[in-house]
């Protein structure tokens, strides 16, 4: 039985060297496919060249994995590249000293009204005391509507007619902030083209005059190429600090939002998903980077990949394990894997008994231990890595020493060793059969 | 990061001429090329064309031009241009006939321009000495009811509205009696905006067609579906759900003062057979163009 599962891996890992790396015609033939997804997403013509000219430096030579072809390893990489272009999700920035003002900026029609309602209600539930103002004194009724937002969510709106110029208003309202103790003043500005001058310069003013601490682009999912010029206008005149993007709850593709973090390097804050005021939800670079890509059945199939490799890399450490050459890196990097729920930890939920063991084994591992874990490993020699037997008293004492730990702290780390060392017999003994026996 | 993205933004400033300018500049001084046609499929996908309009576009020119033995550039233009307005210029009828009593059903996505585009109608029907009645079957938007209300005083034409959340098959019956004993000519009913993914709304937006339908004769006479002039492929989707649903007669394109082309119109004309009727240039009243495919098209090259 041992034999044939070590025979399988072998085989496994002959197919894999076997399928080599991606040649350059591998590539390009399936970039032109990720062109063509990406334009079709809306992803602005010179944003996606530049994109796929650096997936394609990134992807001429790289491995294939297994279960893979070589074009859905492309696509592979697409994804990842497209998940770091689309970068780290980011709260509003409620640093300093209150009022905080936030600055919602947008083209007519893309969602700033209502977003400005539901941002509040976001921040009222983190304990906020959000006042809204009606800054847009052009689009009739927009007063009315952010004052029934205001009502239906019952945060009061700063609103002083249409008369008077919005910097005024905005000013006047952080004036009422400050006096009345509200932590956040929301901005919502009237609706304009980017390339409207006297409107962008009545942005700025507004700026001048508030100095506001987040200045949020709200842009509509549904935007198409022009995105870049709306996107660089709006930060040029107005020093953009983040995007929120809206309508997302539609079939848009949202590949404005690619070409938006392109051009001005902000980061996405929010996704509106909804009419209803509390549709904002926070962004997952991975969703929207699938969506944009909109290649759903490639990705599941590569995520599948994936899991299968996770499988192999267990399979070797099983095999590790059964055959008693666990030794104490692998220990430490069983335990990495625990912490992140790895796969091995996966595979022992599987039999009976073993879950409850695993917790017995690696109780909540913090950050605090697992440095520990790693210090003491770190100090002892590669021969007592390897055969943790030879570690008698004063060899501990150094280790202690050596990773600024007690003898007690390497004496827990020894037993939890043993013990899951005692736990691979069992895996090898009757308990673990059905395991092994799933990858036969 | 940083230094790709201003080298992006510096890229985009040498481009901020119109896309189309530069094809007629360079149709007009360079020779017919690879690099011609390139650069053509960069423009026409700028403007918002789409992949599958551009390569089937740019093919068919390639056609034309290697069968006529065309080296003049200019003359590449102009087939183009013609190829263009022929897409356009699809086969779609206006019908000449002129109900009594003409009704419009204005729809489309949230925020694409729908009430101020009916606001512009309106005037445009009024000064032609047309009675005109606006019914605020926006229901659910937060003060839409007084948005609309707003624009019918601006315009000097009545609103009939209910209170918010009231069904908006009850506005439209009421606006079509009103219609009757106003003696107008002409009704325009404001509906929410709302995706066409979403199914309830897509069910209660026929519910108001079929209102409108009971209620008068062959009504509604037109049904516009107003699409943001700076939406990208989706606008496809958008006009496919919405012709389902609804039977849309005609595209109004909005917001086209801004410096997004609108080209996605082409697809829409092309594969959808919709006419585009009217344009949008600006927030105010007067606003408002009929679609030349002409002019638009022209426009497109200066
Ligand atoms: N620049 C420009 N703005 C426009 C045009 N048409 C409408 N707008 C603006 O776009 C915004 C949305 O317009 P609305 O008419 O309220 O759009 P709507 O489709 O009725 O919106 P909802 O009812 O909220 O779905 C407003 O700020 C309008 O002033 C246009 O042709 N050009
Ligand atoms: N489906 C959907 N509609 C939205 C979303 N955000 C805003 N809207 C709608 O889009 C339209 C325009 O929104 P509004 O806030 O008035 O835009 P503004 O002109 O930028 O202030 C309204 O009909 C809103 O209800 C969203 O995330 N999803
Ligand atoms: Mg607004
Ligand atoms: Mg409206």
């Amino acid at each position: 039985m041992f034999e044939s599962l070590s025979d399988k891996l072998q085989g496994v890992f002959k197919k894999l060297a076997n399928r080599g790396k991606l040649s350059e015609g591998d590539v390009d033939a399936a970039l032109r496919e990720v062109r063509l997804a990406l334009l079709e997403a809306d992803v602005n013509y010179k944003v996606t060249k530049d994109f796929v000219a650096r997936v394609r430096e990134r992807a001429i030579g790289a491995e294939v994995m297994r279960s893979l072809t070589p074009a859905q390893q492309v696509v592979k990489i697409v994804n990842e590249e497209l998940i770091t272009t689309l970068g780290a999700p980011a709260k509003i920035d409620l640093s300093g000293p209150p009022p905080h003002v936030v600055m919602l900026v947008g083209l007519q029609g893309s969602g700033k009204t209502t977003t400005a309602a539901k941002l509040a209600l976001k921040l009222r539930q983190s304990g906020q005391r959000p006042l809204l103002v009606a800054a847009d004194t052009r689009r009739p009724a927009a007063i009315t509507q952010l004052e029934v937002l205001g009502q239906q969510l019952d945060i009061p709106v700063h609103s002083e007619g249409t008369k008077v110029p919005p910097p005024v208003i905005c000013a006047h309202a952080l004036k009422r902030a400050d006096d009345a103790a509200y932590s956040v003043v929301i901005l919502d500005t009237a609706g304009r083209l980017h390339i409207d001058d006297q409107l962008m310069a009545e942005l700025e003013k507004i700026k001048r005059k508030v100095s506001p601490q987040e200045v949020l682009l709200v842009a509509d999912a549904m935007t198409g190429q022009d995105a870049v010029r709306v996107a660089d206008e709006f930060n040029r005149r107005v020093g953009l600090t983040g995007l929120i993007l809206t309508k997302v709850d539609g079939d848009a593709r949202g590949g404005a939002a690619i070409s938006i973090r392109a051009v001005t390097g902000v980061p996405i804050k929010y996704l509106g998903v909804g009419e209803k005021l509390d549709a904002l939800e926070p962004f997952y670079p991975d969703r929207l980077a699938s969506r944009i890509l909109g290649m759903g059945d490639v990705l599941t199939l590569i995520e599948k990949a994936e899991a299968a490799l996770d499988q192999e890399q267990a399979l070797v450490m099983g095999k590790k394990l059964i055959q008693g050459e666990f030794d104490l890196e692998d220990f430490l990097r069983q335990l990495r894997e625990v912490k992140k729920m790895g796969p091995l930890s996966q595979l022992l939920e599987m039999i009976p008994g073993f879950s409850q063991l695993k917790t017995e084994l690696t109780p909540e591992l913090t950050d605090r231990q697992m440095k520990m874990v790693e210090a003491i490993i770190s100090s002892m020699t590669v021969e007592e890595r390897r055969n943790p037997r030879i570690i008698n008293a004063s060899r501990k004492r150094r280790i202690a020493k050596g990773s600024g730990t007690t003898v007690q702290d390497v004496n827990m780390l020894l037993a939890q060793f043993r013990q899951m060392q005692r736990m691979m017999k069992q895996l090898t003994s009757g308990r673990g059969r059905g395991l092994l026996s799933m990858f036969r | 990061m940083l230094g790709r993205s201003k080298k992006i933004s510096q890229s985009l400033t040498r481009t901020r001429r119109s896309f189309f300018g530069r094809v007629t500049e360079l149709l007009g001084v360079s020779e017919i090329s690879d690099e011609l046609w390139e650069e053509l499929e960069e423009l026409l996908i700028q403007a918002d064309v789409g992949v599958k309009t551009t390569v089937e576009l740019v093919e068919k020119l390639q056609e034309q031009v290697n069968k006529a033995r065309i080296r003049d550039a200019e003359a590449v233009k102009e087939i183009l241009k013609r190829e263009l307005i022929d897409i356009l210029n699809s086969k779609v009828q206006r019908s000449d006939e002129s109900p009594l009593l003409t009704v419009i059903l204005v729809v489309g996505v949230n925020g694409s321009g729908k009430t101020t585009s009916i606001a512009k109608l309106a005037k445009y029907y009024k000064d032609r000495g047309k009675k005109v009645i606006l019914g605020a079957a926006d229901t659910f938007r937060a003060a839409a009811i007084d948005q609309l209300k707003i624009w019918g005083e601006r315009v000097g034409v009545d609103v009939i509205a209910h209170q918010p959340r009231a069904d908006p098959g009850a506005v439209v019956y009421d606006t079509i009696q009103a219609g009757r004993s106003r003696g107008a000519d002409v009704l325009i009913i404001d509906t929410a905006g709302r995706l066409h993914t979403k199914y309830n709304l897509m069910q209660e937006l026929k519910k108001v067609r079929r209102v409108a339908a009971k209620n008068a004769p062959r009504a509604p006479h037109e049904t516009l579906l107003v699409l943001d002039a700076t939406t990208g492929q989706n606008a496809l989707a958008q006009a496919q759900h919405f012709k389902e649903a609804v039977d849309i007669t005609g595209i109004f394109l909005a917001k086209l003062d801004g410096t997004a082309k609108g080209g996605i119109v082409f697809a829409i004309a092309k594969e959808l057979g919709i006419p585009i009727r009217w344009v949008g240039t600006g927030e105010g009243l007067d606003d408002l163009a009929e679609f030349e495919a002409e002019a638009f098209v022209e426009g497109l090259f200066e």
